[in-house]
């Protein structure tokens, strides 16, 4: 033993002509190794998720501001109907209503619609050029809402209801509203819904896919136990690998749910101009989801990457203990 | 002389087993009726046939296998219910060089060398100088930048020597460490775990090697069918 060279000890080692150290010996590499085809496959299935769940998410809000423009165009309004009766005047009795609703607080400005005009609201059904002269066509008064003082509809039905009882109604739209509101919401809430399911849906993946790299790298987890870290050293290690994935996945499907917004966008303004351009745009409005839609786009997307690590750094915990 | 103490003083033991026996699911017991201690700063060797139970023995040391049956504690803690922090704990006081190196294939050596002190949450400048003097003496200087699948039986024992030196530990186990490495470097290998011995840390070295162990005064634990005797 005596011809051994004295080694140096790591901690008494001092070298002389200790040479520069290179700058960066670590690659930054993740402690989990990543497989590859295995990353892929999981980063195409938050990327396909993400993107449904966008996509849902798109068209619910599409559908909400939609509703809430046909809401607040029909909310302004109001109509008061005067139906014709034996024996009575018609136009006196539309003007004794317009009158009314003149003097009722709220109302921003009324207009009478003329027997021709009336008569015209009837053609897409009766068809033009018939003599509707003998027929009890009923006349309307339109009502345009001020946003304050706040209207006296009740107070303008009640008058109604005593000056000309059974002759002039009002329509305040109520059960159309309604309805709407109805539908709308249900749509949203659906589309809330979807993207719920979907993103509980990524965190399954995210479960399995945690559990086949901790059956895959078990030996890798291992070491790392006997070098001394701890399970949540290795549950950390776990959950940036997945952050990772889940985000590129969740940026990829969000910037596609983005591009098709874009191009039905497009398209939606290019076929304005055509037979079906009036149909398509009074159902969906202009296409455009505005910043609300892309926000909740871009939000699903985070949210699925960091619905992907946290759900991978529990199932590791779990898998550990 | 099974259950001989190797204590020269009255410091608490690094390693106590008492009356273990150890047996993998139904099959017959590996190890039976073994006790010895190991005092800190002391060096022995660990030997005996090949299926002694050698492996059993450190895997318990390690804590990766728990006794069927007797006492073991490490570091005056005994195992047998101990939190998963305290066991974190108390490996970070032990190095380990296995048969097998068990370096990780994705990391280079530099970073597998890193490896303990990365995972105590170090910074790597605060290491990275002491990293590469160790691995320039184990004479790996050139190699640290490669993945392990390409370095050679003796260079991946050195370099699972390195990473089981690098954090300095109190005990440290080694398994067959110089089984791939020409007699020179075995030689000089040993004289490291000597050095490293002198600096304060326990040190168990299971080989089959004779011509290694007779380059050393040290006590043998050798184990033969599942016992163990001590030789001095």
């Amino acid at each position: 033993m005596g011809q051994v060279s004295p080694p140096p000890h790591p901690s008494t080692i001092v070298a002389p002509d200790r040479e520069a150290l290179p700058a960066t010996l670590r690659r930054n590499a993740p402690l989990v190794p990543t497989d590859s085809a295995a990353s892929r496959a999981l980063a195409a299935v938050i990327a396909i998720l993400t993107f449904l769940a966008a996509l849902c998410a798109g068209a619910a809000e599409i559908v909400a501001s939609s509703a809430d423009q046909w809401q607040g165009s029909v909310a302004q309004e109001v109509t008061i109907q005067v139906r014709p009766s034996a024996g009575r005047d018609i136009d006196a009795d539309v003007a004794k209503a317009d009158g009314l609703a003149k003097a009722t607080p709220g109302i921003a400005a009324t207009r009478i619609f003329s027997k021709a005009e009336a008569e015209r609201l009837l053609e897409p059904w009766l068809g033009s050029g018939l003599d509707l002269s003998d027929l009890p066509v009923p006349r309307l008064v339109t009502l345009k809402l001020a946003e304050s003082p706040a209207p006296d509809l009740k107070g303008l039905r009640s008058a109604l209801g005593e000056a000309m009882p059974g002759v002039a109604s009002l329509d305040d739209h109520a059960l159309w509203l309604q309805r709407l509101s109805t539908m709308a919401n249900t749509f949203v809430g659906v589309g809330i819904g979807i993207v719920a399911l979907v993103l509980i849906a990524t965190g399954l993946a995210v479960v399995f896919a945690t559990r086949g790299a901790m059956a895959g790298n078990r030996e890798v987890v291992e070491v790392l136990h006997f070098v001394g870290a701890n399970d949540d050293f290795i549950a950390r290690a776990f959950q940036r690998r997945f952050f990772r994935l889940g985000l590129r996945g969740g940026i990829i499907g969000s910037c596609l749910a983005l591009a098709v917004f874009a191009l039905a966008g497009l398209f939606a303004r290019l076929w304005r101009s055509g037979p079906a351009g009036d149909e398509i745009e009074a159902l969906f409005g202009a296409f455009h989801i505005g910043w609300r839609g892309y926000a909740a786009v871009l939000l699903i997307g985070v949210i699925a990457s960091v619905v992907t690590g946290v759900v991978s750094r529990l199932t590791v915990r779990r898998f550990l203990r | 002389m099974t259950g001989d103490s190797l204590l020269s003083g009255v410091e608490e033991p690094v390693v106590q087993f008492e009356n273990v026996g150890m047996r993998y699911g139904l099959g017959p017991e590996v190890l039976s009726d073994v006790s010895f201690q190991i005092a800190p700063r002391s060096f022995q060797f660990l030997t005996g046939p090949s299926g002694a139970g050698k492996t059993t023995l450190l895997r318990l040391i390690l804590l990766s296998v728990r006794p069927t049956r007797g006492l073991v504690s490490v570091f005056g803690e005994e195992v047998s219910d101990i939190s998963n922090e305290a066991l974190t704990g108390l490996r970070r006081r032990m190095g380990i060089v296995f048969q097998d190196f068990r370096l990780l294939d994705h990391l280079t050596t530099y970073e597998n060398v890193a490896l303990p002190l990365r995972v105590q949450g170090r910074s790597e400048t605060s290491y990275r100088a002491e990293v590469v003097e160790l691995l320039r003496w184990v004479g790996l200087g050139e190699r640290m930048h490669v993945l392990p699948p390409l370095l050679s039986g003796g260079e991946k024992q050195r370099a699972a020597i390195a990473r089981a030196l690098i954090a300095r530990p109190d005990l440290l186990l080694a398994d067959e460490p110089t089984g791939n490495v020409d007699p020179g470097l075995g030689r000089r290998l040993l004289r490291l775990f000597i050095e490293l011995n002198r600096l304060g840390t326990s040190v168990l070295i299971a080989t089959h090697d004779f011509g290694l162990m007779d380059l050393v005064d040290a006590p043998r634990l050798v184990l033969g069918q599942g016992r163990l005797q001590i030789e001095r």
